[in-house]
């Protein structure tokens, strides 16, 4: 087994280039679980960590740029203000530690339906940047993750950034786990009320093979929200959790029932609308 | 211990009518006292050596091939290309099994390695012996076994009729109890309810380890992580046809328990390995292989039905208890005695009809686990309790006061209770307990907790209450002796030290901290040191049943006992005091010296000490119980202990997840010899008790484990963990060594079933299976 510990993006790509299929390891919190299970026998890893271009976060004109080793830690620790629903999101990783080293980029490139920053990053049509031996490109993060643990990533090229544009109003995210901490998300949502487009955005998370964006629900929902009121009738609000689940497509396995993920995104649905709506209420008041 | 870890973080309130210190002399740290473990720091500093720390030099690392398969016939098996591979020592299969091929706790049932069948998932087939864990584990890979798949035999209830999966049969233990004239009697009031438990893991922290070292004479050392020395000093010398004397277990640092290490696991692979190369080696499983390494708790369907009068009075219980022993015996046998004995839980029944089988399947084998029995039957009779309550339309305290046993009762194998039994007291303490605000807290603390699933209008709050029973030290005419030797002598400095040496396996429930406080208060000698336990002495017996206070404890004393008599005897000697009869007692040992009652003069004990030491071993031996008879009555059990529970818990419905807000508990201690180790055990075992009412099971599809992980076999978090209040009853027991009851079982016992009485009622649901997954809250909720 090797080892290729880059500084840089032009090293790392170089590394690429000798290995375009060498393990990609950023914060090994899926990686190494797998490593010690034996499922994953790496022969070739390019250990990203040092790579100075994948560092840290910046805003500018109105677009989040996230480099791909973005930790939920600073998320969670450095943008409660700003974005809470991804900072909620990223509390409910593991557990400090495991918040320590797990990183936005690992959570894209792994591609998990149950991955807990990709409800929202769903919800904030987040693009994709990658970078490698062939070049730049960026891609939707509905086309890049492709199904369960299937990414549109080529050989030779590794995830750089993740780029959202910045949206004013409320934002909220809600787990189920099977415990009250560190647990894999059962099912998950984030939803964020977009007061600048008047659109209700959502993202659902182990709800499907990958995130779950239920396109009508939203069109409903944006429509059915009094805007300038912050208001919903509360009829409004159950369609709108009836056609959240319906827009789902769940697997049953061990940690939950496919009947019952569906209708818990509905309860979530249902609820973070709800609170959305009394955030925009408490706005106007 | 390990588990109490999440429990710490939470608030704890004791109640105690605590007695005070009752150590002689001014002696620090002695019975009664809130002594320090003396492996706390090395623990909490991370020095503490666990058996998966053990090394040797030129050790080989060894590893266990496992069948893929539930259930399968093996055509053929080949090792050749294992043995090929460069730095791979031996590879052994069944046919390398010297002694007997078969083991077991109560019954040799089970094959070291399987040959021509398999009967769970997991059953070893082979292991290796490599220069490096990488190889070994290639090595296993690289064994070729030609399988025949066979249909698991997965249903306990199917197993009583069908076609023996194992040459033993498929009944391992049935067992009707008979008490009263329950055919003669019905109550005015009838309740049933079928009810299920699923398999529970005990879920320590330190998977299995140990490190074998041949001694070049045909004999072995093996340090081990074991509950109990002697049984897998036997186990192993038996398979491996050596006398016992040449097999030397020695206890190496035990990351928990729970039941867990009743059993052999590698104990005899790693010897075997170890006599076969001639050289050290060392296994450690890693956390999946633990999953299919150990006995798990059984799971069980039970099927009820309670009489009572109108006025709440208990008449008869019928019940029928299946319980999934998996592919071996393990301990089943005394698992469903257990579960019979206590069917009817802490109350008097006149009448009870009550069948119990412990079945073989090939599911993962099942046995020890903290409760043992109890667990299973008290989710179950609590429940009914509850379900009679309703029926009754009375309050469920005061029903179970009017029912519940006390001195002189007799309870359904028809023996009385001679010892303290406040089950009383302890429901009184448990229903009587501060309530917590009716304020949810802040929202990390709804249900739900880190998720943020749940605001303040979505939470229903519900309380419950249950009650349990069981018993201490083995049953049915077991032997379940202690030993201990005691030494006094002067240390290097010159001050007297004393020396004490058991097999008592410290699985971190603390038995090192109580040696030492019994040794101190019997001997008046703050400096007590403590040998490894190891099989050079004589058995302690198990570190389960909650009887390591009660056995070791006394053999521990009792060879204090015997070590002061032996001084006063030299003291008398040398001074010429006739000591012979009544006159025994103008000698003490009292503040460091050898007094005269009536005359002025005193011997210290650095004189006495001066010219040898003084050692004695002391055996102790429980009551003798019997057999259950035909009609499953006797006095089969040596003392029982009773505890209740009341759970305070917040329910999200809609979404059906739970938050255990608060437990309060009134448990029967006797006497707490360590109130700070008793509150961790209490805090511990309702962790244990909360995660099997709402997460822990192993999850099952035919015969195979689907959540073999932590991450997906989980355990509650410090978020999970309620406030715990906690009223220790302190009625000493006559006939227990400082009138101490063992702690360690109860709190995980009527726990669990006080939980789900909480869900109940926030939820009006039945509820009849725990664990209590959240589709089962949500979804019946939702259909409403």
């Amino acid at each position: 087994m090797t080892v290729v510990r880059p500084r840089s993006l032009s090293e790392a790509i170089d590394a690429l280039s000798d290995a375009p299929d060498a393990d990609l390891l950023a914060g090994g919190t899926d990686f190494m679980v797998e490593v010690n299970f034996g499922h994953r026998r790496p022969q070739r890893i390019i250990a990203l960590r040092r790579v100075e271009e994948l560092q840290g976060w910046r805003r500018d004109n109105g677009v989040f740029d996230f480099g791909a080793l973005v930790t939920y830690r600073q998320i969670e620790h450095e943008l409660a203000d700003e974005l809470p629903a991804f900072a909620g999101a990223s509390r409910t990783v593991g557990s400090p530690q495991i918040r320590n080293a797990g990183t936005v980029g690992g959570n894209v490139g792994t591609a998990s339906p149950a991955g807990d920053a990709l409800p929202l990053l769903t919800a904030l049509d987040a693009q994709v940047v990658c970078d490698g031996v062939d070049g730049r490109r960026t891609l939707p993060l509905l086309e890049f993750i492709t199904g369960p643990k299937q990414t549109a990533r080529r050989e030779g090229e590794l995830i750089v950034r993740i780029r959202f544009d910045r949206c004013s109003g409320p934002q909220h995210f809600l787990k189920i786990g099977p415990r009250n901490a560190m647990a894999i998300s059962t099912a998950c949502l984030a939803l964020v009320a977009d007061t600048d487009a008047r659109r209700v955005r959502v993202g659902s998370g182990s709800a499907g093979p990958r995130p779950m964006r239920p396109d009508e629900a939203e069109a409903f929902a944006s429509e059915a929200v009094d805007w300038d009121t912050g208001d919903i009738a509360s009829d409004d609000l159950d369609t709108f959790a009836e056609m959240v689940a319906g827009a789902t497509a769940p697997i049953s396995d061990h940690r939950g029932t496919a009947e019952y993920r569906s209708y818990a995104i509905g309860v979530l649905a249902r609820r973070a609308l709800r609170r959305a709506v009394a955030d925009l209420a408490g706005a106007t008041s | 211990m390990v588990r109490g870890a999440s429990a710490a973080a939470t608030q704890t309130a004791t109640r105690a009518s605590t007695t005070g210190t009752i150590t002689r002399d001014g002696v620090r740290g002695g019975v009664g006292t809130n002594a320090d473990r003396p492996d706390g720091v090395p623990k909490v500093q991370g020095r503490f050596g666990f058996s998966s720390d053990a090394f040797a030099e030129g050790m080989l690392w060894g590893r266990t091939l496992r069948s893929p398969h539930p259930a399968a016939r093996i055509r053929s098996i080949d090792t050749s290309a294992a043995e090929e591979l460069e730095g791979v020592a031996v590879v052994l299969t069944a046919g390398d099994v010297p002694g007997t091929a078969t083991f077991g706790l109560e019954h040799p049932d089970q094959p070291v390695f399987a040959s021509d069948v398999v009967r769970y998932q997991g059953e070893p087939i082979a292991a290796v012996a490599a220069v490096h864990p990488e190889i070994a584990w290639r090595a296993v890979q690289a064994i070729e076994v030609d399988y025949e798949e066979l249909d698991p035999l997965v249903d306990a209830e199917a197993a009583i009729d069908a076609e023996p999966i194992h040459p033993d049969g498929n009944v391992v233990r049935h067992i009707e109890v008979v008490h009263g004239t329950p055919d003669d009697v019905t109550g005015e009031v009838v309740v049933e309810g079928t009810y299920e438990v699923g398999m529970q893991d005990q879920a320590f922290m330190g998977p299995e380890s140990g490190l074998a070292i041949p001694d070049g004479e045909g004999g072995v050392d093996l340090y081990i992580s074991t509950q109990w020395l002697h049984v897998d000093r036997d186990q192993v010398a038996a398979c491996l046809d050596l006398p016992a004397e040449q097999v030397r277990v020695t206890l190496s640092g035990v990351g928990g328990a729970f039941g867990a290490r009743e059993d052999v696991s590698l104990q005899v692979h790693v010897c075997l390995l170890a006599l076969r190369t001639g050289r050290p080696v060392k296994m450690v499983y890693s956390r999946e292989e633990s999953f299919f390494g150990h006995v798990h708790r059984h799971p069980a369907r039970m099927h009820y039905r309670t009489h009572a009068d109108r006025d709440g009075t208990l008449v008869k219980v019928e019940a029928r208890l299946i319980f999934d022993g998996g592919a071996y015996a393990s301990s089943s046998t005394a698992v469903i005695s257990n579960a019979c004995s206590f069917a009817a839980g802490p109350y008097r029944v006149p009448n009870a009809h009550v069948q119990g089988w412990a079945m073989r399947t090939n599911n993962p084998p099942c046995g020890a686990m903290r409760g043992f029995g109890s667990v299973q039957v008290c989710f179950a009779h609590e429940a009914q309790m509850d379900k009679l309550a309703a029926e009754l339309g009375v309050d469920p305290v005061e029903l179970r006061l009017h029912n519940a046993l006390e001195t002189g009762d007799r309870i359904i194998t028809g023996q009385r209770i001679s010892g303290v039994a406040p089950v009383r007291e302890c429901i009184e303490a448990a229903a009587g307990a501060p309530l917590p605000d009716d304020d949810l807290g802040e929202p990390l603390q709804f249900p739900g907790g880190t998720g943020r699933t749940a605001d303040r209008g979505d939470v229903r709050r519900g309380v419950g209450l249950a009650v349990s029973v069981k018993n201490l030290m083995y049953s049915e005419g077991f032997d379940d002796f202690s030993t201990a030797a005691v030494r006094l002598e002067l240390g290097a400095d010159g001050d007297p030290t004393a020396t004490v040496h058991t097999a008592a396996a410290e699985v971190g429930q603390g038995f090192v901290t109580l040696a030492q406080q019994i040794v101190r208060t019997e001997l008046g000698i703050e400096r007590v040191h403590l040998r490894a336990a190891d099989t050079s002495i004589g058995s302690a017996g198990s570190t389960s049943a909650s009887r390591q206070t009660w056995m070791s404890g006394g053999a521990v004393k009792g060879a204090c006992e015997q070590v002061r008599e032996r001084l006063l005897e030299r003291v008398a000697e040398a001074r010429n005091v006739d000591l012979a009869g009544a006159r025994r007692e103008v000698l003490s040992l009292r503040d460091g010296a050898i007094r005269h009652v009536d005359e002025h003069w005193s011997v210290p004990l650095t004189d006495a000490l001066v010219d040898a030491p003084v050692e004695e071993t002391y055996e102790h031996h429980h009551v003798k119980t019997d057999p259950f008879d035909e009609h499953g009555q006797g006095d089969a059990h040596v003392s029982f202990v009773f505890a209740a529970h009341r759970a305070v818990v917040d329910v999200d419905p809609g979404l059906g997840l739970v938050r255990v807000r608060q437990i309060s508990t009134g448990q029967d201690v006797g006497r707490a010899l360590n109130p700070r180790a008793v509150v961790g055990q209490i805090e511990g075992g309702i962790a244990q008790g909360v995660g099997l009412a709402v997460m822990e099971e192993i999850l099952l599809s035919d015969g195979r484990i689907r959540n073999p992980s932590f991450t997906d076999y989980l355990i509650p978090t410090a978020l999970d963990m309620p406030e715990v209040d906690i009223t220790l009853i302190e009625q000493p027991e006559p006939g227990a060594p400082f009138g101490a009851k063992g702690v360690g079982e109860p709190p995980t016992i009527s726990s669990t079933p006080a939980v789900v009485a909480a869900i109940r009622a926030a939820t009006g649901l039945d509820l009849d299976r725990v664990p209590v997954r959240p589709d089962d809250i949500a979804l019946a909720h939702a259909d409403a």
